[in-house]
Parts: structure tokens; C-alpha cells; sequence
């Protein structure tokens, strides 16, 4: 059976709450009422049909032709099943993500992966700040699954992470796993200012550097890590491209001393 | 004892009865495959028969640098006991003692499935909070600062209750030369099978033995009816033209590992004939009411 198909007919007036657009939740429903389901905007609501076509049937893989930085917490609390985005996301997208695989083809807005469980998100443009990050008052951050992006991420990417691994390409913001409580935040590209600022726990993988690190980090001296080995191979399989980082001793900082001081970063 | 000829050398029309065990399998890897085996070997040291030793336990193969979990050259070993309690026990105390103290080894599962035991989320006690967990593809390890840099150590491992130990064959030669020969050729064929251990020395035993003894709290004793020097005494089971005999023991993580490694070593064995090899080959048993295994060597010559 085809994938269920959402084309969109005109870039979107108002910021869209596409969290009902799920595999778990379209799995019972007919074309019909899918096209009367309702989107949350900032003002009254509207109706799927009136934002989209809707063709094809198959609500465990869903596609999104087109997309808008408007598009905001698209797979929100999905547990299983594929969403494709050609196009732009907005903010929280994939917030609360516990299966399946969401992959967007374009940027995505502030907050990529918040408070994700499982699963994965792979992501081809740039992400906003605090990706896999708590909303305000929330404790912790990303607490499993996988997060790939192709691009940049903004600042505080893998705030208050708890477990899983979010990898990023490009370069990246200031204050990266800023408050990281484990996990692996692996930042291929340059960093910005003092990543792992605060962090207690958890590994973040430099590739090329930060603007600045913190000297709350004790310098540990390069070493040769067979985990290091292990994560280049998983990366590998992701097809993520390392070059030489993994073959190399990685310099290892201990720290936050300002925190628990049991976190790491890695710096190829 | 009726008996079959293959290439001139006499087989007993009998059977090796081996037992129920259960098996768990860890991948040692290092810097290099001198220090993996190193581990290996000291980690399956005093492994010989879980009669004393607590557990059997062996090299299975070895692990190309390109198929090993981190890109090092690893190997492959196997443990088995009789209970999984015992098993745990031993891979605890073996790994801990022979594995984390070996310069550059990590160590991983080496066999999914079954009750899991646990490899690393014991010994990351001995990081003293210094530990690291890491779960990379659904797997966690275990980080564990020591003095030559980090031990990484998958958390646990699978196992197996469908292993089998105690498969064997008797091995009889005219002089001590060739039931040594004889022996040796059928233990490089049967390292050749994957999924089976030969425990002993060089996967042989000189002194197999029999369940029992004279004397009060000895469980076992020599197997006086094939000692060579016993062979003119009414209740040998020795032939005149045989003057040594020597045993290899096969565990396996199936049965049919161990009826494979069994086949291969026999025709290893018997194909160097009489003269450079055994003169007769019969294998182990006990009468077939203890071990639900029988491995009936006629059907390893089919």
C-alpha cells in the first residue's frame, strides 16, 4: 500500500500544531476523517483539508510534500511507524518521539527531538537551538533515541541530555550539552563557546573544536579508547562521515568540575 | 566388542555419552592478537573439567580484526558448567581476574540469547564511580578507568541450555608416538569446527578417568581398564598391540557441533592408519543411562 500522502496547498498563514498527523493516531481512521481532523493554530483552529491533499493509505509511513517552518511538533509522541518530511519543520518536532523514524528533508526550527525516549530523527538542513532539549521547568532533555543532522544546530544542542545520541554534521552553537546528565553529543563540525557547560555526565565528541572550553574541564591527555573505536564504526553504519577522527587518540577533558564533574569531552 | 576397519584402524562399535550443559560465549579483542590471546588463554586456564575446576572452558576461534566488534583481532571463547548460577560465577571471577588485568583487552557478548549473563555490569564496581556507561545500538557497555588507560566491557551476555559437554574418543596407538600423533591430528581437525572447546591440555587428556574409586569421598579415579600398563590384568580393555592411550574431551554449543567435531577428528585420526597413527579408536560411556547424548561412532564413519 502507498504511504499516506499530505501535500500541502499554500504555504500556511499561521503556525500549525501537526502533533494529530502521527502513524499511532491516523492508524483507525478513514480518509475522511482525516481530512476533517482538526490542527491547532494560534488563533481558531482548521481542518487537515483545509491545509493538505490527502492521497494513499497507509498511515504507518506518512509523507509530508512540502513543508513550512510553520510546521511545528510534527510526530509528536509517535511510537512506531515513518514520517517524511520534504520540506521545513517548525519547532518540536518529534517532541516526546518514542519509535519509528521521522526524516526531514530541510531545516528544522528550535527544540528538534524534545524530550525524545526512542526512535529516530534524521534531519538533512540545519536545526535551531536546544536540540532534544526540555521545554522551560522541564528537568532533563532527550532520554533516548537518535538524532542525525546533516547541517548546523544552534545553541544548546543536547541540553539536559539523559541518554541516546544526537550527532551533528555541521557546526554548532554556543553552550552545546549545556547541563548534559549522560547520553553522547557527538559535534562533528566547529563549535561555538563552552560546550558542555555544566555537564555531569555523559560524552561530547569534538571534532574540529570549540570556540572555548570551559576550565572547569581537567585536561586528561589523548588517549586511545576502544569505545572510541566502537562509536566510529556505529557512526559508520549510520553514514555519517568521521573522516579520521576515530583513528586517531582523542584528547580526553573530564568535567564539569562546577558539576559532578564525571562527564567528558572528547576532542579529535 | 564388535568392531569396524577404517583404513586398517579398528573403531569400537560403542558410543561416547555426553551430558546436558549449559554455555555462554565472550569475544576478547586487543591491540593485537598476542594480548587477546594471552587473555584467552589465562582466563580458560584451570578449566579443564567442571568436576574441579568449576567450569570448561576453551578457545572456540579466532576473530579477524575486520568481523570484531571494535576492529581489533579478537577471540572467541567458550565457558560451560552445569548450572547457570556456576556459569556466572566463573565468567565473573575469570573475567575480572584474567581479562580486565590483560594489557589492551576489551570484551564483548559472544552469544545472543538465553538468559542473560552479566559481564560488565558486575566489574564496573571495580571503577570505583569512576565507571561510564555507554549504550551504543541498543547495547550498553561498560567504561572502566585502569591504570593502562580504559577497559571497555560489554554489560552482559547471552547463553545457551542446549550445550553439550562431555563428547569424547579414545584415541589408541602402539607407542606412545603415535597415540600422541593420532591425538594431535584429530585435535587440529576438531579446533577447525566452530562452536566446540576441547578443554584439556592441547585439547588432550593423558589420564582419563572413570566415575568412582575405591577410596571414600574420590568422585573420580584413573580409568585403570585403558592404562597400558594394567593391559595384561583380566579386566583391561586393552588389546596387546596397544601401548598408550589418550582421550579428547568435546563440549559444544550444540550437539551437532559436538557430533561434527567428533566425525572430523575420528577420520583425522584414522586416516594417518595403524602405523603412524591409532591402531583402534572407541570413545567413552556409561553404560547410556547418564548422558541423554550418544554419539555412536558407526555413525561417524557413514
Amino acid at each position: 500500500m502507498s504511504a499516506l500522502t499530505f501535500s500541502l496547498k499554500a504555504a500556511p498563514a499561521r503556525r500549525l500544531d501537526l502533533s494529530p498527523l502521527t502513524p499511532d493516531r491516523l492508524r483507525d481512521l478513514k480518509q475522511k476523517e482525516i481530512l476533517g481532523l482538526a490542527l491547532e493554530t494560534e488563533a481558531e483552529p482548521l481542518l487537515v483539508d483545509d491545509v493538505f491533499e490527502v492521497k494513499g493509505g497507509d498511515a504507518a509511513e506518512i509523507r509530508f510534500e512540502g513543508g513550512s517552518a510553520r510546521f511545528d511538533l510534527i510526530g509528536h509522541a509517535m511510537s512506531s511507524g515513518s514520517i517524511q518530511v520534504f520540506g521545513d519543520v517548525g519547532y518540536l518536532a518529534g517532541r516526546h518521539l518514542r519509535g519509528g523514524h521521522i526524516a526531514v528533508n530541510g531545516d528544522a526550527g528550535a527544540l528538534l527531538g524534545s524530550q525524545m525516549a526512542g526512535g529516530r530523527i534524521t534531519l538533512s538542513g540545519n536545526a535551531g537551538a536546544s536540540v532534544g532539549g526540555p521545554l522551560s521547568g522541564e528537568l532533563s532533555g532527550m532520554s533516548g533515541g537518535l538524532i542525525l543532522i546533516g547541517g548546523k544546530a544552534g545553541e544548546r544542542a543536547g541540553e539536559r541530555m539523559r541518554r541516546g545520541m544526537i550527532v551533528v554534521s555541521g557546526p554548532s552553537g554556543d553552550y552545546a550539552g549545556t547541563g548534559m546528565i549522560a547520553g553522547t553529543l557527538v559535534l562533528l563540525g566547529k563549535t561555538g563557546h563552552l560546550p558542555g557547560y555544566l555537564m555531569r555526565r555523559g560524552t561530547i565528541v569534538l571534532g574540529r573544536g570549540a570556540q572555548s572550553l570551559s576550565p572547569s574541564f581537567a585536561d586528561c591527555g589523548p588517549h586511545e579508547l576502544a569505545f572510541a573505536a566502537l562509536l566510529g564504526s556505529r557512526l559508520v553504519e549510520l553514514e555519517v562521515k568521521t573522516g579520521k577522527l576515530f583513528k586517531s587518540p582523542l584528547r580526553r577533558y573530564a568535567g564539569d568540575l562546577a558539576a559532578l564533574g564525571k562527564g567528558e569531552i572528547l576532542l579529535g | 566388542m564388535s568392531q569396524l576397519m577404517l583404513n586398517g584402524v579398528r573403531i569400537d562399535d560403542t558410543f561416547a555419552e555426553a551430558f546436558g550443559m549449559v554455555a555462554t560465549a565472550i569475544i576478547i579483542t586487543a591491540p593485537t592478537a598476542r594480548w587477546a590471546e594471552q587473555a584467552a588463554v589465562t582466563m580458560t586456564g584451570f578449566a579443564t573439567s567442571v568436576i574441579a575446576c568449576g567450569c570448561e572452558a576453551g578457545i572456540d576461534s579466532t576473530v579477524p580484526a575486520t568481523e570484531s566488534p571494535d576492529g581489533r583481532p579478537g577471540i572467541k571463547v567458550l565457558l560451560f558448567s552445569i548450572s547457570l548460577g556456576e556459569l556466572q560465577k566463573q565468567l565473573q571471577n575469570r573475567i575480572g581476574q584474567c581479562v580486565l588485568t590483560c594489557p589492551g583487552t576489551a570484551c564483548y557478548a559472544g552469544i545472543a540469547g538465553g538468559s542473560m549473563l552479566k559481564l560488565g555490569s558486575t566489574l564496573r564496581y571495580f571503577g570505583d564511580g569512576w565507571q561510564i556507561s555507554k549504550r551504543i545500538a541498543g547495547t550498553r557497555y561498560w567504561r572502566i578507568p585502569v591504570m593502562e588507560g580504559e577497559f571497555l566491557c560489554e554489560a552482559s551476555t547471552g547463553s545457551t541450555t542446549d550445550a553439550v559437554g562431555g563428547g569424547n574418543l579414545l584415541l589408541m596407538g602402539q607407542t606412545r608416538r603415535t597415540a600422541l600423533a593420532a591425538a594431535e591430528t584429530a585435535v587440529k581437525a576438531m579446533t577447525q569446527v566452530a562452536g566446540v572447546i576441547l578443554p584439556f591440555p592441547g585439547g588432550i587428556v593423558r589420564s582419563g578417568s572413570k566415575v568412582g574409586s575405591r577410596y571414600q569421598g574420590l568422585i573420580a579415579s584413573t580409568n585403570d581398564a585403558y592404562c597400558p600398563t594394567l593391559k595384561g590384568l583380566p579386566h583391561s580393555a586393552l588389546d596387546q598391540d596397544v601401548g598408550s592411550v589418550f582421550e579428547i574431551v568435546i563440549d559444544g554449543l550444540t550437539s551437532e557441533a559436538v557430533h561434527q567435531a567428533m566425525q572430523v577428528g575420528l577420520r583425522a585420526a584414522a586416516a594417518l592408519g595403524p602405523e603412524a597413527g591409532p591402531v583402534r579408536i572407541s570413545a567413552g560411556n556409561y553404560g547410556g543411562k547418564l548422558g541423554r547424548f550418544h554419539y555412536q561412532l558407526k555413525e561417524l564413519l557413514a
